[in-house]
C-alpha cells in the first residue's frame, strides 16, 4: 500500500497555524502570573560597583528584584552549562546574573519582577547600576594574542582551547604540488533571528515541590536535565514543555540564564512568572552564530587534483561558553574536505573569548564555514589553473563506487553520488549556454557570474560516542483500545513536520487512516526522553527510532492474530498494512483489531503481555551525509554594485523522502538563510562591544523581494545507516547555498581581476572593487 | 485611563481603563485573549503582528490601543466563516507557506490585504507587496505560490469584490472591509 510514505500530505500542524489557535510560550496565561524583566549590562567589560535596586523594588506592583549578587547571597550559586568532552578545554564560571564583573553588551546583571509587563519595565528604568570600565578586547585576532585584555583574568588567556590535527603527509604534499593557493576567509559573524524571541513561564507547585517551565526550547529533555542540576532540584521534580515555538534554527538548543533565573523565581516567590523577550535583548542575548577567520592554503596538481589543505580556524567563541559553544568550530575542521579526496591536511582550531555574545549552533553549525571555505579555495584553484569550476570538482569528487569512505578527518561517509548530482545541476540550468552567455555579455559590459557549491554535509547527530551527550531517540508507538494510533516522540519539531512525517509513516505502515494517528512531543511528563530537535536529526534519528516501535508492534500484533487464527506466527506477516496469512488471502486482520484483542487481554497467547504499544529507542551507527549541487546565476550592475540574482537551481540529494513537499520546504527556507549569509546580514560590534546590529532595522533579515524563486531537483541515495534510509535536510539549503552566491558573484567580478572578498557582498563592497574599471572601460 | 469602542471580529466592545500607552496588540492580546496576532520585534520591522483596521494592514505593534477607538479591526480569528478557512488560510495550507507558523497570521493578512489593493498581482508585485512581513522559515517560495494560489481561488469565485460583498453581508466573519 504505502501511499503516504513518499507523498506530499498537507501538514497536520497547519490548521492551529493558519487560525492564530496554536500556543507559543507568550500566549500563556496562568492564574496569579507576574513578569519578569533583566537589566543588562550597558558596557562590554566593566566592573559593577554597585546595583542600587531599592527605588524599583518600591514602585508599584514590583514584586521583587535580585541582582547577581543577591541569588549568591541565599545560597544559589549555579553556573550555566557547556556540554563537551575536550580535555583541555578552558570552562569559566558563568553565572545567569553577573557577579561583579560583565563581559558583554546585553549580560544580564539583575531582575526585576512585577505584576504588569509595563510597571516591570518602569521599575527597570529605575535600577542604578554603577560600572568601571575594564579593556574590552572585540577582535578574535587581538584576543588571541598574548598581551590582549582578557576576558576571564582568572584563566590567564583567552585561547579555550587549541585543537590540531594532521593526516597524511601535508608537508610533503604541499613541497610537491604545482600550485598553491593562500587566503584568508572569514566567516562573519550572524543573528539566528526566529520570528518568535526567546519566552519562559514558569510556575511552581509547592505541594508537590516541582517546577514547570515552558521555554521556547528545541530541547525539553535536556533543559529538564540541566535545570534540575542548575537548580538542585531532582530530575523528577522538574516538568520542561516546549510549546509551539516559533523558529530555531540551533539558537534554541541550549540553555540560557533567562530559563535558570525565571524558573528560581518561580520556586522562590511561589508564583508563575514569564518572561517574554524584546527583539534588542535577542540580539543581544540570544546566541550568535559563525564568526571564523580562517587562513588556508590549499596545493594542487597542474591537472587541478588536489592533494594537501592546511586550515588555521580561529573561532570566536564570545565571552562565555553556552551550551555548544566550543564544540561548534570543530565540527568545521572535520568537515573542511568536503567531497573531494583529500589525503594531506593539517589543520588547527583556536577557541578564542571575546567580549561578545557567546556563539553556538546556528543553521548549519560549524558545516557552512568548512563548506564555505573548501567551495571557495576549489573555485581559486581553478582560476589559477584556467580550469572550469564544474571539470576541477569532477577530478575531485570521491566517485560513488567508493563509499562508505573515510576521509582524512576520521568521518565516514555513508553514501554518495557527487557527480550524478553535479550533472543533473548543470544540466537543469543549462551550464554551456550559460557560459557562452557569460562571455558575450562581458562584450557589453555585463557582468554575469555563475557559481557553483557541491557540498556534502555531517548530521543526523548522532552516534553518542560522537556526540558531547546522547546522540540517540526514542518513540513510544501506542495503539488504544478503540484503534486510534499515539505517538510519542522524543525529537520537539517546530518547524519541521514531523505531526505530519511520523503520521504518514504509522498510517502506512500500521493500515491506520493518517486522522487516527496523533503525534506528541515537547512535554518531558508525556513523552519519554528524547534528545530533541536540531542537527537534521528529526527523521534519520527520531523516524528511525519510530520506525523500530511500529515494528516491535507489528511483531506482537502477529503474534496476536495468529494465536486468533491457531497458526504459527511464522507464517503470518504485514502486507499493506493489515496482518496476513502467507498464502491465505481470506484470512486478515487490522492492527485496530489486534490491538483491541491486547486490551480485552482474555484471547491472548500465554506469556503475552496484554497492551498493544512497544517505545524503542534508536542509537545511530554513523551519522548520515547528505549531499547536492548548487548553481547560482547572478549579474552584478558595475555602475550600483547591485548583485541581480537570476537563476537559483539546488539539486539535492538527502537519501529517502517521506514528504517531498515539506523536505522543498525545508531547502527553500534553507538557501534563503545562507544566501542572506553570502549577500546581506553581519553583526557588528565596534571597537567599544557595543552592538551595531541591535534591531530588525539595522540587521539585514531578507524580505521577499530580496530572495529569488528557487528551482529545485533530488537525486535520491538512500543511506544505511538507518532503517528509513533517510538522511536529514534542515541545513542542507544553508550549507549549500552560501559559497553558490558568492563563487556567483567572485566569477562575475573575475574580469575586474578580484578573486575574493568577504561576506556579506552588499552593493558598497562590490562597487568599489569593480569602480576603478567600470568608467567606460570594459575590462578584456 | 480612557474608554474605547472597538469593533473586533464583528463584536462591538467597550472597555474601560485603556492605558494611553497601551499598544493595540497588547490590547487584542492580554484584553481580549485574541493570540493569534503575534509581536515579533520592537521597531514595526517583522509585520507578525499584522491586522487589517477598517479593512486595511496595519502593524498593531505601532499603534496605541486608543487610537483603534470608533474603529473595526480584523484579526486572524476574525477571517474564517463559518467553519470554512478564508481563502488565503486555504492557499497557505494547500501550498506549505509556513513552517513554525509565527509569522504566519501577520503574513496572510498582508496577503489579504495586497489582493485588496491587486487582485492580480503578478509574483514580483506579490514579493514587493509583503515587504513589511519578515518570515525566517520559507524562503518566501511557497508564500508567493500560495499568495498566487488564493488570488486564483478568489478570482475563481468572484473575485475580491465578491468576497467583499460576502464580507458587507455578513456572510463572512469578517468586518469592516474597505
Amino acid at each position: 500500500m504505502a501511499t503516504l510514505v513518499g507523498a506530499p500530505v498537507r501538514r497536520r500542524e497547519d490548521p492551529r497555524l493558519i487560525t492564530g489557535r496554536a500556543t507559543y510560550v507568550d500566549d500563556i496565561k496562568l492564574v496569579g502570573m507576574v513578569h519578569a524583566v533583566f537589566i543588562r549590562s550597558p558596557y562590554a567589560h566593566a566592573k559593577i560597583a554597585r546595583i542600587d535596586l531599592r527605588e524599583a523594588k518600591a514602585f508599584r506592583g514590583v514584586l521583587a528584584a535580585f541582582s547577581g549578587e543577591d541569588l549568591h547571597a541565599t545560597g544559589w550559586k549555579a553556573s550555566l552549562p557547556v556540554a563537551h568532552k575536550m580535555a583541555d578545554l578552558k570552562a569559566p564560571p558563568h553565572f545567569p546574573l553577573a557577579v561583579d564583573e560583565v563581559r558583554f553588551v546585553g549580560e544580564a546583571v539583575a531582575v526585576i519582577v512585577a505584576a504588569d509587563p509595563y510597571a516591570a519595565r518602569d521599575a527597570a528604568e529605575l535600577v542604578e547600576v554603577e560600572y568601571d570600565e575594564l579593556p574590552v578586547v572585540i577582535d578574535i585576532e587581538k584576543a588571541a594574542a598574548s598581551d590582549a585584555p582578557l576576558v576571564h583574568r582568572d584563566l590567564g588567556t583567552n585561547v579555550a582551547y587549541t585543537l590540531p590535527f594532521k593526516a597524511g603527509d601535508p608537508d610533503g604534499a604541499f613541497a610537491g604540488a604545482d600550485v598553491v593557493v593562500k587566503q584568508r576567509i572569514i566567516n562573519q559573524r550572524l543573528a539566528p533571528v526566529p520570528i518568535e524571541t526567546r519566552g519562559v513561564v514558569a510556575r511552581w507547585d509547592a505541594g508537590a515541590g516541582r517546577v514547570t517551565i515552558h521555554s521556547s526550547t528545541q530541547i525539553p529533555h535536556l533543559l529538564r536535565t540541566q535545570l534540575s542540576l542548575v537548580l538542585g532540584l531532582p530530575e523528577n521534580k522538574v516538568r520542561a514543555i516546549a510549546p509551539e515555538v516559533g523558529g530555531g534554527f540551533g539558537a534554541k538548543l541550549n540553555v540560557y540564564a533567562e530559563e535558570a533565573v525565571v524558573a528560581w523565581l518561580a520556586m522562590r516567590l511561589d508564583r508563575p512568572i514569564k518572561w517574554s523577550e524584546t527583539r534588542s535583548e535577542c540580539f543581544q542575548a540570544m546566541i550568535h552564530g559563525r564568526d571564523q577567520i580562517d587562513d588556508c592554503e590549499i596545493a594542487a596538481k597542474r591537472d587541478g587534483t588536489i592533494v594537501g589543505l592546511r586550515l588555521r580556524i580561529l573561532a570566536n567563541l564570545g565571552a562565555y561558553h553556552q551550551l555548544l559553544t566550543p564544540v561548534i568550530p570543530t565540527l568545521t575542521m572535520l568537515m573542511a574536505p568536503g567531497p573531494y579526496r583529500i589525503s594531506n591536511v593539517d589543520i588547527e582550531v583556536k577557541g578564542v573569548f571575546t567580549n561578545t555574545m557567546s556563539t553556538d549552533a546556528y543553521r548549519g553549525a560549524g558545516r557552512p564555514e568548512a563548506t564555505y571555505l573548501i567551495e571557495r579555495l576549489v573555485d581559486l584553484v581553478a582560476q589559477k589553473l584556467e580550469l572550469d569550476p564544474a571539470e576541477i570538482r569532477r577530478r575531485n569528487f570521491i566517485e560513488a563506487s567508493a563509499f562508505p569512505f573515510t576521509t582524512a578527518t576520521g568521518l565516514t561517509y555513508d553514501t554518495g553520488d557527487y557527480a550524478t548530482t553535479m550533472e543533473k545541476a548543470l544540466q537543469l540550468a543549462d551550464y554551456s549556454s550559460l557560459r557562452a552567455r557569460q562571455e558575450a555579455l562581458r562584450k557589453e559590459g555585463r557582468y554575469l557570474g555563475i557559481g557553483l557549491s557541491t557540498y556534502v554535509e555531517v548530521c543526523g547527530m548522532g552516534p553518542s560516542a560522537a556526540m558531547p551527550a546522547a546522540g540517540w531517540d526514542s518513540a513510544t508507538v501506542r495503539v488504544e483500545p478503540t484503534g486510534s494510533v499515539t505517538v510519542l516522540t522524543g525529537i520537539s519539531p517546530h518547524g519541521q513536520g514531523e505531526e505530519t512525517t511520523f503520521a504518514q509513516l504509522v498510517a502506512d505502515e500500521l493500515g491506520v487512516p493518517i486522522e487516527n494517528v496523533e503525534v506528541v512531543h515537547g512535554d518531558t511528563d508525556k513523552v519519554q526522553y528524547g534528545v530533541g530537535t536540531f542537527g537534521s536529526r528529526g527523521s534519520a534519528v527520531g523516524g528511525s527510532a519510530l520506525k523500530l516501535a511500529i515494528e516491535t508492534i507489528q511483531a506482537k500484533a502477529l503474534k496476536i492474530a495468529a494465536h486468533q487464527w491457531e497458526a504459527n506466527p511464522d507464517d503470518l506477516e504485514y502486507r499493506d498494512g493489515s496482518i496476513r496469512m502467507r498464502g491465505d488471502p481470506s484470512r486478515s486482520m487490522t492492527t485496530a483489531e489486534a490491538g483491541f484483542l491486547a486490551f480485552m487481554g482474555d484471547k491472548l497467547p500465554a506469556g503475552l503481555e496484554p497492551g498493544l504499544d512497544a517505545t524503542r529507542r534508536f542509537e545511530p551507527p554513523n551519522f548520515v551525509y547528505p549531499f547536492g549541487t548548487h548553481v547560482c546565476v547572478v549579474e552584478v550592475d558595475a555602475e550600483t554594485g547591485r548583485v541581480k540574482i537570476e537563476r537559483y537551481v539546488a539539486v539535492d540529494d538527502c537519501g529517502k523522502v517521506l514528504n517531498p513537499m515539506i523536505v522543498e520546504g525545508q531547502i527553500h527556507g534553507g538557501i534563503a538563510q545562507g544566501m542572506a549569509q553570502a549577500l546581506y546580514e553581519e553583526v557588528v560590534y565596534d571597537e567599544y562591544g557595543q552592538l551595531r546590529t541591535g534591531t530588525l532595522m539595522d540587521y539585514a533579515v531578507p524580505h521577499a523581494e530580496q530572495v529569488p524563486h528557487f528551482e529545485l531537483e533530488r537525486t535520491v541515495t538512500e543511506t544505511t545507516v538507518n532503517p528509513l534510509g533517510v538522511k536529514g535536510v534542515g541545513e542542507a539549503g544553508t550549507i549549500g547555498s552560501t559559497p553558490a552566491v558568492v563563487n556567483a558573484v567572485m566569477d562575475a567580478l573575475a574580469p575586474f581581476g578580484v578573486t575574493h572578498l568577504d561576506m556579506p557582498l552588499r552593493p558598497e563592497k562590490l562597487w568599489k572593487a569593480m569602480a576603478p574599471r567600470s568608467n567606460g572601460k570594459v575590462p578584456a | 485611563m480612557a474608554r474605547i469602542e472597538v469593533e473586533v471580529n464583528g463584536t462591538r466592545h467597550e472597555l474601560e481603563g485603556i492605558e494611553p500607552r497601551l499598544l493595540l496588540v497588547h490590547f487584542l492580546r492580554e484584553r481580549l485573549g485574541l493570540t493569534g496576532t503575534h509581536i515579533g520585534c520592537d521597531t514595526s520591522s517583522c509585520g507578525a503582528c499584522t491586522v487589517l483596521l477598517d479593512g486595511k494592514s496595519v502593524k498593531s505593534c505601532t499603534m496605541f490601543a486608543v487610537q483603534a477607538d470608533g474603529r473595526a479591526l480584523t484579526t486572524i480569528e476574525g477571517i474564517a466563516s463559518n467553519g470554512a478557512l478564508h481563502p488565503m488560510q486555504e492557499a497557505f495550507w494547500a501550498q506549505h507557506g509556513l513552517q513554525c507558523g509565527y509569522c504566519t497570521t501577520g503574513m496572510i493578512l498582508s496577503a489579504v490585504d495586497l489582493l485588496r489593493r491587486n487582485p492580480n498581482p503578478s509574483d514580483a508585485e506579490i514579493r514587493s507587496g509583503l515587504e513589511g512581513n519578515l518570515c525566517r522559515c520559507t524562503g518566501y517560495e511557497n508564500i508567493v505560490k500560495a499568495v498566487r494560489a488564493a488570488a486564483a481561488a478568489l478570482a475563481a469565485t468572484g473575485g475580491a469584490q465578491r468576497f467583499e460583498e460576502q464580507k458587507r453581508s455578513g456572510e463572512l466573519v469578517e468586518v469592516g472591509g474597505g
